[in-house]
């Protein structure tokens, strides 16, 4: 004890409301158009804001740089945004739609590093009518793109006159955001303080401290000494976390799942029936329970379960041994020579199920899936590769039998690059699905933009390609995460008196309320 | 003397003309690329296309490696993860890992010189294999594996923070109190890093100093009646010490290099640190660039403990 109090005494927490947010890498840039990462595109979303952004339920948009926008549907969709007024950068200068335009026309440049490009590709001009309204033009509908407008807006008085690759702003951000930017130590942390000018009004927290730890394993040791307040939690470290008295964990379905490729230009994958046939014999329940100590579920299709476009009345295929079997003979797969492999024509059943080295998780998938499908007289080898080499030489170029992958997706339940039978050739179908009703469906959802409609279009494609099973939709894992108890929502109730809510879990995740959040005087930390 | 050090620097020159071509052709054609590391699907195929194009990837190597050196020594060389200019980058990192390997290698030296001379004097007494245990241990024992458990043990016992440089919250901090935040996070990193250094260098101390007091001139001052600390402090001493020069050419790299894992485990932001993630993203440029600055470091060191033993020992001569 002696030297502890020599070196770091003991002292009061100290008075200001601040969140302590810890991250496994450092953020790259700090300039919405520019980042790929997500430590960057959390910072940037403190700084900058968006036109528009999700509700808190995922399913609309909500304005914030604009006011309201009006669609005008037809061949060629218009969608114009009137912009709130009075809104200030953190230099003191004032956003209009010029800002707007200039984003745009920097996230189009060739010559900007940008990944962001592909969503406005079917935008065909964009206008600014006054300073304080904006008009883009798409050349044939396209719903999905509605979701871009909530790329940051960048001021165009900084950074008209510099290369935006290397601007020095990227690394001194200036927005419009709830948040301005303070300082960033690299690889240690990035500190933005409260904006007291921000238009929907000044943050609970006085300070946000982005701190960045790199080894995984001990950001659970500085959440228990306080010196982080609010952390990403692993499966295994979950059950002791929520037995900590001055934590709360939360869970939320992770927008992606895992699951099994199968190339379909591989004979062996063809009939339907033998991959709904290897869906029923792969026990998901019991990966779900072994590899991801239960926080997870099992997948039913390729959307998240918790949001509008997932079909409800959709159910995974069960884990059933017996009809696998059935389906397999029904199919022409007997153990003819009593091998205990199933074979046809002369052929066992046998593939190679890759996946990418240095993932603990999808190894034990496949560990897993290999003694599953042995069980129904399947030999799986397994092999592992380096990530690069994995899509290089495997994936991209259509060289495997199966694979085990996972998606992150957008909120936009539009997955065209992934389904759609156009992109077998250079996109990121590389199982080679086709289907002609479905590819209808994916060009028909982008043209939609009614919200029910869509919703019946998108049901209907999680039923198809859960009939067809051209992968094995194996689970969705949750998100978890830890926040000190010291945080609380500080909201107005009916007759205008502050009161102090527990942060909840939105749909749109944990930080959906952040500028509500507060420390509460008096509130001190139960070690 | 002069001939020989231009000598030297001729092919210190050469080789290292050749160590950056070497790895310049190995790291740029090792499989993978710095544009869309992850899988998305919103990226279309075009773009990488054009991103590729952005950062000169799609010219031949040759021509890349020498637009490399042109950015280099004009100044206009710029990451590819986070546009900023290289050197900038490398420069703010590599005081944090001077100090952190300074002072490693200040408590290697202090300690593993007289733990070296103790034991040899000491030949097979118990504290001689008391000291042998420990060395093979120290040098046996996985220091990311010990890093955890000081960490664990640490935090238990103190309930204070040990990771990173300092400590969050310093703005109620006292200058006093400032320098010992920094003192206790520089502490455990140090020592773990210097455990493998001290169990090693007091085992050479130990066999040098044993094979140098086996000589005989060492028995002549002896029989002459010479007091033992002399003989030990300035005659063994001394003959004993001129071996360990040669470590100096290891030194010099290895106080820049950094150290990925304790850095890593630490979340030191230092030169270590620095690489891996470039490596890992492809970041090309920070990669050579650090890549060819320990090189630099390396000949420099080994010329550097060339010409000090020529110093410290007058039988040598250069040709």
């Amino acid at each position: 004890m002696g030297i502890s109090l020599l070196f770091v005494g003991s002292r009061a927490a100290p008075e200001v409301n601040q969140l302590i947010i810890s991250s496994i890498g450092d953020a790259s840039f700090l300039n919405p158009i520019l980042s790929q990462d997500s430590a960057s595109s959390d910072i940037d979303s403190f700084i900058f804001n968006g036109l528009i952004r999700y509700n808190r339920d995922l399913d609309r948009f909500v304005g914030e740089l604009a006011e309201s926008w009006k669609l005008e549907y037809g061949p060629e969709p218009k969608i114009t945004f009137f912009l709130r007024k009075g809104v200030l950068w953190h230099d003191g200068k004032e956003f209009t739609a010029e800002d707007v335009k200039f984003t745009y026309d920097k996230i189009m440049d060739e010559k900007t590093n940008t990944v962001r490009r592909s969503s406005f590709e079917l935008v065909s001009s964009a206008e600014v009518l006054d300073p304080y309204t904006f008009r883009v033009t798409y050349k044939q509908p396209f719903s999905p793109g509605l979701e871009s407008w909530g790329i940051g807006i960048l001021p165009k008085h900084l950074l008209e006159k510099e290369d935006i690759n290397t601007a020095a702003f990227n690394r001194k951000p200036i927005g419009t955001g709830p948040f301005k930017f303070v300082e960033w130590v690299t690889d240690e942390k990035i500190v933005v303080d409260a904006n007291p000018d921000y238009f929907e009004g000044r943050p609970g927290l006085d300070r946000i401290i982005y701190r960045i730890i790199p080894e995984t394993a001990l950001t659970e040791m500085e959440l228990l000494t306080r010196g982080v307040d609010y952390a990403g939690v692993f499966p295994f470290e979950y059950r002791r976390m929520t037995q900590v008295p001055f934590l709360n964990v939360y869970s939320q379905p992770s927008l992606g799942y895992t699951y099994i490729g199968y190339n379909l230009k591989n004979p062996l994958f063809q009939d339907k029936r033998v991959r709904r046939a290897l869906t029923h014999a792969i026990n998901r329940q019991e990966i779900v329970q072994y590899v991801l100590y239960g926080l997870g579920t099992v997948a039913t299709g390729l959307f998240p379960n918790h949001l509008w476009y997932s079909n409800p009345h959709l159910k995974p295929l069960p884990y059933d041994p017996q009809e696998a079997r059935r389906l397999l003979a029904e199919a022409g797969w007997k153990d003819t020579n009593g091998d205990g492999i199933l074979d046809k024509d002369g052929k066992p059943f046998r593939f190679t199920l890759i996946t990418n080295s240095g993932n603990d998780t999808r190894r034990d998938v496949g560990v897993l899936v290999q003694r599953q499908l042995r069980e129904i007289g399947m030999e799986v080898t397994l092999e592992f590769y380096e990530w690069s080499v994995f899509l290089k030489d495997f994936v991209n170029v259509k060289h495997f039998d199966a694979c085990i992958l996972g998606w992150s997706l957008s909120v936009d339940p539009d997955a065209y690059e992934i389904w759609h039978s156009s992109q077998i050739e250079k996109g990121f179908n590389f199982i080679s699905y086709r289907n002609p009703e479905v590819d209808r469906l994916w060009e028909e959802g982008r043209r939609e933009y009614d919200l029910e409609r869509r919703k019946q279009i998108y049901w209907r494609i999680d039923e198809l390609i859960a009939d067809d099973q051209p992968v094995t939709f194996l689970y969705v894992p949750l998100g978890l995460s830890a926040l000190q108890k010291i945080f609380f929502l500080l909201e107005k109730d009916a007759t205008g008196k502050e009161i102090l809510r527990p942060i909840k879990m939105e749909k749109a995740g944990l930080m959906y309320d952040l500028q509500k959040w507060v420390v509460p005087r008096g509130i001190t930390m139960e070690r | 003397m002069l001939a020989y050090i231009l000598r030297r620097l001729l092919y210190m020159f050469i080789t290292l003309i050749g160590i950056s071509i070497i790895s310049w052709v190995i790291i740029t054609q090792a499989p993978g690329s710095p544009i869309a590391l992850t899988m998305d699907p919103k990226v279309s195929p075009k773009i990488i296309e054009q991103m590729e194009k952005n950062y000169d990837l799609d010219k031949p190597v040759h021509q890349q490696y020498f637009l490399w050196l042109q950015r280099l020594f004009s100044g206009t060389l710029y990451s590819f993860k986070d546009g900023r200019p290289v050197l900038e980058k490398i420069a703010e990192r590599i005081w944090n890992t001077l100090l952190l390997n300074g002072v490693a290698i200040l408590i290697i030296f202090s300690l593993a010189i007289p733990l070296g001379i103790f034991s040899a004097r000491r030949q097979y007494t118990l504290m001689d294999y008391l000291g042998t245990f420990g060395a093979y241990l120290g040098i046996s024992i996985p220091s990311f594996w010990l890093a955890y458990l000081l960490i664990l043990g640490t935090v238990k016992l103190f309930g204070y923070p040990v990771l990173g440089m300092r400590s969050f919250v310093t703005e109620d901090f006292t200058h006093v109190e400032i320098v010992m935040d920094r003192i206790w996070h520089l502490i455990l990193p140090s020592v773990i890093l210097a455990i493998g250094g001290i169990a090693a260098l007091s085992r050479y101390t130990r066999s040098s100093m044993l094979e140098v007091i086996r000589q005989d001139y060492i028995r002549t001052a002896k029989a002459k009646g010479l007091p033992d600390e002399t003989v030990y402090y300035k005659h063994a001493l001394r003959n004993a010490l001129l071996p360990i020069v040669t470590l100096f050419g290891f030194l010099i790299p290895g106080l820049i290099g950094g150290s990925i894992i304790m850095e890593t485990i630490f979340a030191w932001p230092g030169i270590g640190r620095l690489a891996y993630q470039a490596v890992l993203a492809r970041d090309y440029p920070v990669v050579m660039t650090i890549n060819t600055i320990t090189a630099v470091l390396v000949l420099l060191g080994n010329f550097f403990a060339d010409i000090l033993y020529g110093i410290a020992d007058p039988r040598i001569r250069y040709p």
